[in-house]
């Protein structure tokens, strides 16, 4: 398969990247960029499409922020790898869907890539685990500066970075942060974060329906506006909100460790123990399971070196990754037996749960220095 | 004038009022507070104030047949897709983009980063329009010998920027 190599990689998201830590699973920064002087993705027709991406791979490729990646065309895939890199977080829906000519850059670690003809020409996108705004942003600043060295930019001085869309204009910018957040969503306040953080111009996106739980307690968060700021300005309103958010959450965990400590010991020892039992799990009831494990090692259940192994099979037990393992087209049942085979080997040297050294104050996060008066 | 009283999306109670006025035509929107909240967890794009805003393809560049003389983009297909068609549709719809814009961000005007190239391009045209003012200033002080010195830093300058 074209994508072996990805997957074999140890990757950003998985266990070959930055330490991961509590609460903020990983970092996302995206920059939209457009060619001067051609039609956009969504308005040009096949053959300008194509000599877009013919001329973006051709500067693209010897840059050296991705020497020995990988460059794809989506044409070329099949519809399991494609699945996986949106399961990787490595290209868009909307790519995948796309007409002729789209493609994807990809560096080794998978903590850049690059994709080509998306609703922009351009989608330049930096990934680490855990809060690392300010070494992303760093990361990707630069790859765009070089692409500018070699590419025409539609730039406008009054406007900034012209996008497809007036949503992304100006800086180009959409900073995210994928938060973990059960004591929230256990207390039931979920609901009135994202009022909050709506009402301050962040998106939040998650499997949300109206106050129940989302797959894994996990939301993404980001902002929304992209012109009349700079980028660290539009990064320092993020971050002092997801410090804000992080505090909430973090009180919430003290709260129900408090007052129902055996609500937590119960959905956390039930977990563990289908993980290590079952024979057939789905990939969203894997993905809650693995997300109360991973709470098991924030407050202390598990040692903290089995965080990156739960990191490592929440993104394995996605459906493409389950049959990309076995290299072959999977029914729903077959695949939820072989997700939970796999669980079962993993968990069964994990060490027993302990529930009688219990610490809920996680470490201090990263990216402190655009922190909040805490 | 009373509110209505009724979400343009569904059938609750409008809590939000938008009023916005683009060339003297009032464009209103009457909105619940849980339909934008819905729509911005469950939608992957997030909530769009300009889905709610642009009823009207007319809305955008004034009278529908305008046209991007680049790409041939026109506001009909800006209500469609909700994108526009190449670079130049921001000069081309620039009348109605500004309201919209003021609408969705933080401002109307880039504060971040500007590639070389441009900034380039950027400290010219100031330049440019510097030697314009002093030759304004040189020839309603009757001061011709300078005026013709500007005149011709002025001619230099713009025929740099034709060559670049």
């Amino acid at each position: 398969m074209l994508i072996t190599p990805l997957i074999e990689e140890k990757a950003e998201l998985t266990d070959g990247g930055l330490a991961p830590e509590p609460i903020v699973l990983s970092t996302r920064i995206r920059l939209a960029r457009n060619l001067a002087n051609e039609a956009f993705p969504g308005w040009a027709d096949t053959p300008q499409r194509e000599s877009v991406m013919e001329r973006c791979f051709e500067k693209l490729t010897p840059l050296n922020a991705l020497q020995d990646g990988v460059f794809l065309q989506i044409s070329d895939l099949t519809d399991l790898e494609k699945q996986v890199l949106v399961e990787r977080r490595l290209v868009s829906r909307e790519l995948i869907e796309s007409k002729d000519g789209a493609g994807v850059l990809i560096a080794p670690s998978q903590g850049l890539a690059i994709m080509i003809n998306e609703e922009d020409h351009l989608r330049i996108q930096g990934l680490h685990s855990g809060f690392n705004f300010l070494r992303t942003w760093d990361e990707v600043d630069a790859l765009d500066s070089k692409i500018e060295d070699c590419l025409d930019y539609a730039f406008s001085d009054d406007y900034g970075y012209l996008t497809a869309c007036p949503t992304n204009v100006g800086t180009g910018l959409r900073a995210s942060a994928m938060l973990h957040l059960p004591g929230l969503v256990m207390r039931g306040h979920m609901e009135k974060v994202v009022r909050m953080v709506n009402q301050l111009g962040l998106a939040v996106r998650g499997s949300l329906g109206e106050g129940s739980e989302a797959t894994g307690s996990i939301f993404q968060i980001s902002n929304q506006q992209t012109l009349g700021e700079s980028e660290q300005q539009i990064l320092k309103r993020l971050i002092n909100i997801l410090h804000a958010i992080i505090q909430q959450e973090n009180n919430a965990r003290g709260v129900m460790l408090e007052k129902q400590p055996e609500v937590i010991f119960d959905k956390i020892g039930r977990a563990f123990g289908i993980l290590q039992q079952g024979h057939l799990i789905s990939s969203q009831e894997a993905i809650n399971l693995l997300s109360l494990l991973r709470l098991g090692v924030d407050i202390g259940m598990l040692p903290e070196e089995k965080r990156a192994k739960i990191d490592r099979m929440t993104m394995e037990v996605q459906p493409g990754h389950v049959q990309c393992t076995e290299n072959a087209d999977i029914e729903p049942e077959e695949r939820d037996k072989l997700r939970s085979s796999r669980l079962r080997e993993q968990f069964a040297t994990f060490p027993e749960l302990d529930f009688n050294n219990i610490q809920w104050i996680p470490n201090p996060q990263t990216d402190t220095e655009h922190g909040t008066n805490e | 004038m009373a509110k209505p009283e009724q979400c343009s999306n569904c059938n609750k109670p409008a809590t939000i009022h938008l009023t916005q006025i683009i060339d003297n035509k009032i464009h209103k929107v009457d909105l619940c507070e849980d339909c934008p909240y819905k729509q911005s967890v469950t939608d992957p794009e997030g909530f769009s104030l300009a889905d709610f805003l642009i009823k009207d393809p007319s809305s955008i560049g004034g009278e529908s047949s305008v046209k991007c003389e680049v790409c041939g983009f026109t506001p009909a297909d800006f209500k469609k897709t909700g994108r526009f068609g190449c670079p130049h549709c921001y000069e081309s719809f620039k009348a109605t983009l500004e309201p919209m814009l003021s609408n969705m961000h933080k401002g109307t005007v880039h504060r971040g980063k500007v590639p070389e190239k441009a900034l380039a391009r950027l400290s010219k045209k100031r330049r440019l329009d510097q030697f314009e003012e002093d030759l304004r200033e040189a020839i309603e002080s009757e001061n011709f010998e300078e005026a013709a010195r500007i005149r011709d830093l002025l001619a230099e300058a713009k025929d740099s920027i034709k060559k670049a």
